[in-house]
């Protein structure tokens, strides 16, 4: 069977399918006889439960962090709370019910009472409960509950969609692919699976009904494509396909050192998007010259409290390092719309994207915000650090953000710190109003870098999460085109530079454009440096300068596309 | 003979996951009954659930109390993890 969905991650997995689903855990309360044996029932599940969590507290301590691990050492707990598990003993013994029945009651009980604490922070402990509940139950079941760190064969992951904790802990070494059900090219799972290099297709609206467990699955991240239960023949197809893949990656390594040039001998910046310090080893494989986007939120995710300043230094003083004197771009803390983080208690909004999120956020929580810039001021002098702010509307919010960031470097000086004197402060241009006034804002920002994902969902009114209004997602819609020209031109008119760290930038269909329109730093997933180093270098600079006024006056997405295919033969 | 001492809680977010799970974990090593009381109502200090339903704030008086073979050395342990975790003196 063959089902089409969105190639999130170029390359070919063939392997086993692991389902990372929740199983059917319905059950039926049953009169048992033997009570004593349906107590050791429960004891034999809840020592293999904990078995499991030891296993994926560890897994994730080794690739999250100590911090993330923690909610696991919460979770043993609950497992051998004595306060749980009596009531739970004696349900079986008193009533003679089995210990599946005997498990929900109880546990059920405690939900309950936590969920009617009037604090959000004990609200969400119910959740914790609810978790090793569901494992400890389908372990009474005998049915697997499944989690990334269990995983210890080569097999193809199958979800309805992936967390980025989820994400964050496949082993690449087992995880050959990924497939979901939901998802675009957008969506924080295909931003980590190019990350990881992992092949992936998302958006497959039926994978998870479609594959079983252990059924045999090819991912073709090339063209988006996913088979259940192949035949011998695609196999073998596929193989070929494979090997392929592997020949051009060999052909694209041959231009990883050398600097990224037009057929006419322009030169323009390729940089990487990461979202932790152990993406840069992508990079530098890659043939990356700097990173223009460093997404800062992961160092917030997953966790029960803020990550400290010193936890913060850490980590950008590690990517900085790395890096060496190649640029690094760091965004400040993009929070709220699609990304939460629980421990902030903010309420729900009804339009999120909309909403009090990134820099509207970091101004009014600016005790979040000084830490996470001292963070940076401290870290500045172990590399060539920019700093960059989302989601800015006005000149007044990027004026604020600066005046903070300021008064922490005095503060910083005044303490005895170093921090560099060179430091590049700019904003990310997502919001149509900043790029269609960007003449105004480059007289004091250092720099822009075009954040296409949101600037496409703005300019649209479309959201891009939304599958049903999908088709307004149009990154070469002559509106796009103009916004992107505009802020392109501001830049340059004040002698600044424009980048750009959405999607688009590693588009081959919008890397000719950009390239006529000037661009200067072309900011992407890593495994796409390398690609799009080998179309520039094909490309003439001047020649696709020379379509701009005509590519701009455009009608229609479509004909921007089958005008630049024809002139670049693709 | 039980023994027991009051603390104060000073951590501005109170009597949280992490600091919690330190405490259960350091009681379950000890042989003793302990529990912990807070606001009128007294729970098993070996449970995290226990522990957590409290929703010990900052400022608030708890008091540990501990009997059985261990009880003092108990007492003194979980005293010395609320100052070491910033939790409280």
């Amino acid at each position: 069977m063959s089902i089409k969905g969105i190639a999130a991650s170029s390359g070919i997995a063939i392997a086993k399918v692991y389902k990372l689903a929740t199983p059917d855990l319905s059950f039926d309360k049953k009169k048992v006889e033997n009570t004593e044996a349906e107590v050791e029932r429960l004891n034999k599940a809840l020592e293999i439960s904990k078995k499991e969590l030891e296993q994926i507290k560890e897994h994730a301590r080794k690739s999250l962090g100590d911090e993330h691990a923690e909610i696991f050492s919460a979770h043993l707990l609950i497992l051998g709370d004595p306060e749980l598990i009596n009531p739970i003993q004696d349900n079986i013994k008193n009533n003679n019910i089995n210990a599946e029945a005997a498990l929900e009651e109880t546990t059920n009980m405690f939900i309950d009472m936590f969920k009617a604490m009037d604090n959000e922070y004990m609200r969400e402990r119910a959740a914790d409960i609810q978790d090793v509940t569901k494992r400890v139950m389908a372990h009474l079941l005998n049915v697997d509950f499944p989690n990334p760190a269990l995983i210890n064969e080569e097999v193809v992951v199958v979800a309805e969609d992936l967390t980025p904790s989820d994400t964050a802990q496949l082993n690449k070494q087992f995880v050959k692919g990924f497939t979901t059900n939901i998802g675009g090219r957008t969506s924080h799972s295909a931003i980590m699976a190019r990350s990881l290099e992992i092949p992936a297709v998302v958006g497959t609206k039926t994978i998870v009904e479609d594959a079983k467990k252990d059924d045999l699955i090819i991912v073709d991240g090339i063209d988006g494509e996913v088979i259940v239960n192949p035949s011998d023949d695609q196999v073998e197809t596929y193989k070929q396909k494979q090997a392929d893949f592997e020949k051009q990656k060999e052909v694209w390594a041959q231009l990883k050192d050398e600097p990224t040039v037009s057929a006419d001998d322009q030169h323009v910046e390729l940089v990487a998007n990461i979202g932790t310090p152990d993406d840069v080893a992508g990079v530098v494989n890659n043939g990356g010259e700097g990173v223009g986007l460093y997404r800062t939120e992961f160092l917030y995710m997953g966790k029960t409290e803020l990550p400290s300043e010193d936890e913060q230094f850490e980590a950008y003083k590690s990517v900085l390092e790395q890096m060496g004197d190649k640029p690094v771009v760091v965004r400040t803390l993009d929070i709220g719309g699609d990304k939460e983080l629980n421990y902030l208690d903010l309420p729900d909004e009804m339009n999120p994207f909309l909403g009090f999120r990134a820099i509207r956020l970091c101004l009014e929580r600016d005790d979040i915000f000084r830490v996470q810039l001292r963070a940076l001021l401290r870290a500045s002098v172990y590399g060539n650090l920019k700093i960059m702010f989302p989601m800015i509307a006005t000149l007044d919010e990027f004026r604020q953000a600066k005046a903070l960031l300021l008064e922490e470097k005095d503060n910083l000086t005044s303490e005895g710190v170093d921090v560099s004197d060179n430091i590049e402060v700019g904003i990310m241009v997502e919001i149509p109003s900043t790029a269609v006034i960007a003449r105004q804002f480059a007289k004091e920002v250092d720099f822009f870098s075009i954040g296409t994902n949101d600037l496409i969902q703005y300019t649209m009114a479309a959201d891009r999460m939304n599958e049903r209004v999908s088709y307004l997602y149009q990154p070469y819609h002559p509106a796009i085109l103009n916004l992107v020209n505009n802020v392109i031109e501001a830049a340059h008119a004040e002698g600044k530079w424009a980048g750009m760290c959405g999607e688009m930038a590693g588009d081959s269909i919008a890397i000719p454009i950009l390239l006529g329109l000037g661009l200067d730093e072309f900011s992407m997933s890593a495994t796409s440096i390398l690609p799009a180093r080998t179309q520039i270098k094909d490309l003439s600079k001047q020649d696709m300068a020379s379509f701009k006024e005509q590519l701009l006056s455009m009608d229609t997405a479509d004909e921007v596309e089958q005008f630049i295919r024809e002139k670049t033969n693709q | 003979m039980a023994v027991e001492k009051t603390v104060t809680i000073t951590d501005e977010t109170g009597v949280h996951a992490r600091p919690a799970t330190v405490l259960v974990n350091k009681a379950g090593s000890f042989s003793s009954d302990i529990t912990v009381d807070y606001n009128g109502k007294s729970v098993n200090l070996k449970s995290i659930m226990g522990v957590m339903s409290l929703g010990i704030p900052k400022d608030a008086e708890i008091t540990i109390k501990a009997e059985g073979d261990d009880e003092q050395e108990a007492l003194d342990a979980l005293v010395d993890v609320i100052k070491s975790e910033g939790l409280g003196e």
